[in-house]
């Protein structure tokens, strides 16, 4: 079970949240003919790092975005959503408090 | 074959059987001898004393047979004297408390335990299917795949023979009745978690706590001390055990350690979270007053400390399996920590130095050791050796156990001269005894270390597993990471326990580390597969409690099965209970050995949690019954109580199902007379637990108008609408009336089951798809208590009851607006909100009150209503009620219909784009074939429609015709999915999902419900039965 640092809660047990799923999709604009497809069914399954979302339901009840290497399970960053990168590097995880924050 | 003799020091023992006379020595061990405990086993009474576990009093009682091997149903005696025990599994206690497949040498004796053995019939000495071992040759690895799912499979003979098969490689049985015990939860966070507390474990959590954290020590057994409670060493001149007792005592003293012993960490778990069992009262016949049985602990550890020891592991040779062959390790144990000299004339074959020790600690119980049969031409450390020789006991460099003899126990041993190869090389020769000390040398125990998913590295010079780089926030100590002498432990725990307190943030304490003796040790030979000369009859067990042999190994690896991982399925390798503690290290050097390759490179299993065994019980803990869930009440289910309605779970809700008039009055009958008193005249129903959203701000209408697919800038301030909503995929979401309370105020409303789905879909796209949007949603769904009035008479009660103009002029069908119940009545004023919407049908409102009012509401509601016969109205009649008016519901919102397919496609607004309007446009989701709402009643005007059944053609056969002869299955043209039944037309009606159903009103088909025995026709309808032009709700 991992824990969560909740950029607005702190740092929390799983328990907490449940997991939204994939954190680097962008949803098509309204009106948008395509791309819909692509953002509902098509997903990667990388090995390594990847962003993702969780929602804190029973916390502040806000989406946190987690970078997390999905083959160790370290959490190497969190922040609102949008505000972690999917880079494919690992960064150590002091390195990415920067990247933890408030949402605006 | 020659008989290996030496001239006798003493008078020789017999080799008698042991039942005749008591194992237990005269003095010694650390048993309280004043404390005599009554126990049985299979019915005989025997007695033990305080500090025995079930396995030394069996043993000191002369038990030597314990149990039927899993497979062949050979008989077993007991192997081990700890978790690793693959032989000895007995069913503990009687009745609701029984419990199989405990391991005895993990039992600690009470007063009035009683214990049975398992897999036997009639009884342990005498067992049918012992005969298994007759036909032995026949069951190789993999034989039940084979022989019953090859040429079998696709029958009915498969099933017949997984029946038997079942029974006959059955483990122990439990029973079905309730566990009347209690199971408990904890919680724990520490800076320091050590894991083991024998001499490494104490050292590191002495270490620890110096440094001020919170440190947290636990060990699976009955107390701390491991080996230092089986040996005879000391520590800084002070004997094992009595340092470990003071090292207790510490420890116990400071307030910044918790002590857990007689607990097990089972599972290492992300982020440094330990789960472990703590057995409270399984010491006790049954629990103290308020006391649990067991209490599973969540430990969340900054740092931990492994310190979990060492496994002995065997070697294997022919008939290792009989009873009186055992780890040499843990003969030495009995003797020492329970006074139990398991033989009177004892062999012992070794690859490594410290099945020595068992000679030397044996001699001293007064054992005759015969001799010490090791594998290695060198032998054991030259002071070792002397230790063995001052005591007159012979040792046999480079040689290797061939055979245990003997039937129902060991009575000898054959061994060979083996060369640098390991191959044989001259006669057999045999050594009488009744006890054969086996030493494969010592695995680290890695289960937790590999669950982290770290990977343990192969070592050649101490041939065993280590831990590889840690994954997690750990480190090893002593004999896990490979240390095993005394000192080594001491030193490594010592420095383990400073290097995790300092980790984990506290300053490094001056203490110095406990001290013992320097041992020096030779290496171990790598053999565990000792040689079969031919004609040498008997299986050489790898795994005791599968009956894995070599044979078994070497068969899968002919049959390509050289992956570890499939070995291991293949042939069930490390597969029991006891997950290849003693059988690994042999059954991959076998695979090894096959391959022709290091052993290192055959690789490890991936251990995975629980390391031995854990109770259902302890991972329920207290959440059952009653307290699996919570339970949501409404704030009118008091009153429902009292009026004696029978319940219904919605979620987590109960919800009255029906209000029944007297006792007796069954469910249908209770759901038609309300239904029939709400559409002749008055009822009211409990509708709080619709899920209620409030949603606020500029931005609000445009943001309903993305979620739902009609509508909503132009809806006009008190006013309400149905709304229905789409996934991304074009499938059907949810519905519900959303009212605009103001400008930017809007009150949702969801179905009772997707209320917690559609809030927190309502902030995903809030705050990840449009931050932009100025809207904030609040969950008010227990905030307000929601009651529907309906029927005729609804607007003359209501008008006695509110201060709103309810004619169709000043509130009309879907109006909404805030009134006050009683206005003016001191004391009874309430404010309210009321609606006018209808699930039913009828004209009706319903009626909004803050959640604390919301039992007096409705007992003014009541009140109100007696003039009109009101009645409440439960799950039943309003479900009945919604089904006549073809209102879609749960079973028809199934994530696979389309709102095209409900018969609400007019409501998608073409104007504007809407979550899910791109994808609800694909070809396959507009087909006209499509299953479509259909209405259906039953031709024969009276058989009941079942939820869920199959509609057919109304010819179609009454069975699929024989496949293999290229028949096909019957057509399914749709289902039913929602049965009731209508008092005003007064036959059954059912909704359901009908292939291009709308086109086919009228039509005849068939419905099929084998389930519960029913077949109809039945005619499909439009999905209104009552009321079609909706007069009633405009009324
Ligand atoms: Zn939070």
């Amino acid at each position: 079970m991992f824990r969560i640092e909740c950029p607005w809660c702190g740092t929390r047990d799983m328990v907490e949240f449940t997991y939204v799923g994939d954190g680097t999709l962008t949803r098509p604009a309204l009106g948008a003919r395509t791309g819909h497809f692509e953002h509902v069914y098509l997903r990667a399954n990388p090995k390594g790092t990847h962003v993702e979302l969780w929602h804190h339901v029973a916390g502040c009840r806000q989406h946190v975005a987690v970078k997390r290497d999905t083959l160790t399970h370290e959490i190497l960053a969190t922040g609102g959503p949008g505000e972690v990168t999917a880079a494919r590097d690992d960064v150590p995880k002091g390195a990415a408090k920067g990247e933890t924050g408030g949402m605006a | 074959m020659s008989e290996y003799r030496k001239s006798p020091r003493s008078p020789l023992p017999s080799v008698a059987p042991p039942k005749s006379r008591p194992m237990r020595v005269a003095d010694g061990g650390r048993i309280d001898r004043t404390r005599r405990l009554s126990f049985t086993f299979d019915g005989v009474a025997m007695t033990g004393f305080e500090g025995d576990t079930l396995a030394s009093a069996l043993l000191a009682n002369g038990v030597d047979l314990v149990g039927r091997s899993f497979k062949y149903h050979r008989r077993r005696g007991i192997f081990s004297n700890g978790p690793e025990e693959p032989n000895a599994l007995v069913r503990l206690r009687v009745g609701a408390r029984m419990e199989p497949n405990t391991r005895a040498t993990m039992v600690p004796l009470y007063d009035g335990l009683v214990a049975e053995s398992q897999n036997r019939w009639p009884t342990l000495a005498h067992d049918i299917q012992a005969l298994n071992w007759l036909i032995a040759p026949w069951i190789p690895a993999g034989f039940y795949y084979k022989t019953f799912m090859g040429r079998a499979a696709n029958t009915r003979l498969w099933m017949w023979f997984e029946k038997s098969i079942r029974r006959a490689a059955g483990m122990g049985t439990g029973t079905h009745e309730a566990d009347p015990d209690d199971y408990d939860k904890m919680t724990a966070h520490c800076e320091v978690l050590v894991i083991g507390g024998g001499p490494s474990g104490l050292a590191a959590a002495r270490a620890a706590a110096a440094g001020g954290g919170r440190v947290v020590l636990v060990d699976e057994r009955e107390d701390f001390g491991g080996r230092l409670l089986m040996d005879r060493e000391t520590i800084d001149g002070e004997e094992g055990a009595a340092w470990a007792a003071r090292m207790r005592a510490e420890l116990a003293a400071l307030s910044n350690v918790r002590l857990l012993p007689r607990t097990t960490a089972f599972g290492y778990y992300d982020h440094n979270r330990i789960g472990c069992v703590e057995r409270v009262s399984d010491h006790l016949i049954e629990p103290e007053p308020h006391r649990p049985r067991q209490r599973l602990w969540s430990i969340r550890a900054a740092e931990v400390v492994l310190a979990t020891g060492a496994i002995e592991q065997p070697l294997a040779f022919a008939d290792n399996d009989l009873p009186g062959v055992m780890l040499a390790g843990a003969v030495r144990a009995y003797a020492n920590q329970y006074g139990v000299k398991v033989g009177e004339r004892i062999v012992i074959a070794t690859n490594n130095d410290d099945a020595y020790r068992t000679a030397c600690d044996l001699d001293d119980a007064g054992a005759w050791v015969e001799a010490v049969v090791d594998m290695r031409p060198k032998g054991a450390e030259p002071t070792l050796r002397a230790a063995i020789k001052e005591r007159g006991i012979d040792i046999l460099h480079g040689w290797a156990p061939v055979k245990a003899q003997g039937t129902k126990r060991v009575r000898g041993l054959a061994i060979l001269k083996i060369d640098e190869t390991g191959k044989p090389v001259g006669n057999q020769r045999a050594a009488s005894c009744d006890i054969v000390a086996i030493s494969g040398g010592w695995q680290p125990t890695l289960h937790l270390f590999s669950q982290t998913g770290a990977k343990a590295v192969w070592d050649d010079a101490k041939a065993c597993f280590l831990p590889g780089p840690p994954r997690q926030r750990e480190r090893s100590a002593g004999a896990c990471a490979g240390r095993f002498t005394l000192s080594e432990c001491l030193e490594g725990g010592h420095a383990a326990g400073l290097d995790a307190a300092e980790k984990a943030g506290a300053a490094r304490p001056t203490l110095a580390a406990p001290r013992a003796e320097v041992t020096p040790q030779n290496p171990p030979r790598a053999i565990w597969e000792c040689p079969k000369p031919v004609n040498t009859p008997g299986k050489r067990f790898v795994d005791l409690q599968d009956d894995v042999a070599v044979s078994d190994i070497q068969l899968a690896h002919r049959e390509g099965y050289v992956s570890v991982e499939h070995l291991k399925r293949y042939t069930t390798l490390g597969m029991g209970t006891d997950q290849g503690k003693t059988s690994n290290i042999a059954g991959f050097a076998v695979m090894a050995a096959a391959r022709g390759v290091e052993i290192g490179r055959t690789g490890t299993t991936t251990f995975r949690p629980p390391y031995t065994p854990v109770a259902l019980g302890a991972l329920a803990g207290p959440e059952v019954g009653e307290h699996y869930a919570p339970l949501r009440r409404t704030p009118m289910d008091s009153w429902h109580a009292e009026r004696g309605c029978t319940w219904i779970d919605a979620g987590l809700w109960r919800r009255p199902r029906t209000y029944p008039a007297h006792e007796g009055e069954g469910l249908f009958d209770a759901y038609i007379r309300e239904t029939k008193a709400v559409r002749g005249s008055l009822g009211l129903c409990d509708v709080t637990t619709l899920g209620k959203i409030d949603i606020q701000g500029p931005d609000a209408a445009e943001f309903l108008n993305r979620l739902y697919i009609n509508g909503w800038k132009t809806l006009p301030v008190g006013k309400a609408r149905y709304g229905l909503m789409l996934r991304e995929d074009g499938l059907v979401l949810d519905d519900g009336t959303t009212s605009r309370l103001g400008e930017t105020h809007f009150l949702m409303t969801t179905t009772t089951a997707n209320a917690v789905r559609i809030m927190a879909w309502i902030e995903y796209y809030l705050q990840v798809v449009w931050p932009d949007l100025r809207v904030k949603a609040t969950s008010v769904t227990e905030q307000w208590a929601a009651m529907a009035i309906a029927g005729p008479k609804a607007r003359e009660c209501l008008a006695t009851v509110v201060d709103r103009d309810l004619s169709n002029e000043a509130f009309p069908f879907m109006a909404c607006g805030p009134c006050v119940i009683d206005k003016g009545v001191a004391g009874a004023e309430i404010p309210a909100r009321l609606f006018r919407i209808s699930f039913s049908g009828e004209l009706a409102y319903e009626l909004n009150v803050p959640a604390d009012h919301g039992r007096a509401a409705w007992e003014r509601l009541m009140a109100a209503g007696a003039p009109f016969d009101i009645v409440p109205y439960g799950m039943e009649a309003l479900g009945n009620m919604r089904i006549e008016k073809g209102h879609v519901a749960g079973p028809e919102l199934d994530g696979r219909t389309t709102a095209e397919d409900l018969g609400l496609g007019r409501m998608m607004s073409s104007k504007k784009d809407f979550i899910g309007a791109q994808l609800a446009r694909r070809p396959d989701m507009t087909r006209p074939d499509r299953k479509q709402l259909v209405g259906l009643v039953p031709v024969d005007g009276k058989t009941r429609l079942g939820q869920g059944a199959q509609l057919v053609a109304a010819d179609a056969p009454a069975r699929a015709g024989s496949l293999a002869a290229g028949g096909a299955p019957v057509a399914m043209i749709g289902h039913v999915t929602s049965t009731g039944y209508s008092p005003e037309l007064d036959h059954p009606i059912a909704l359901g999902l009908v292939e291009n159903g709308r086109a086919r009103h009228e039509e005849v088909i068939a419905m099929r419900d084998p389930v519960r025995g029913r077949e109809t026709k039945v005619r499909i309808v439009a999905p209104v039965f009552v009321d079609p032009e909706g007069e009633r709700l405009h009324g």
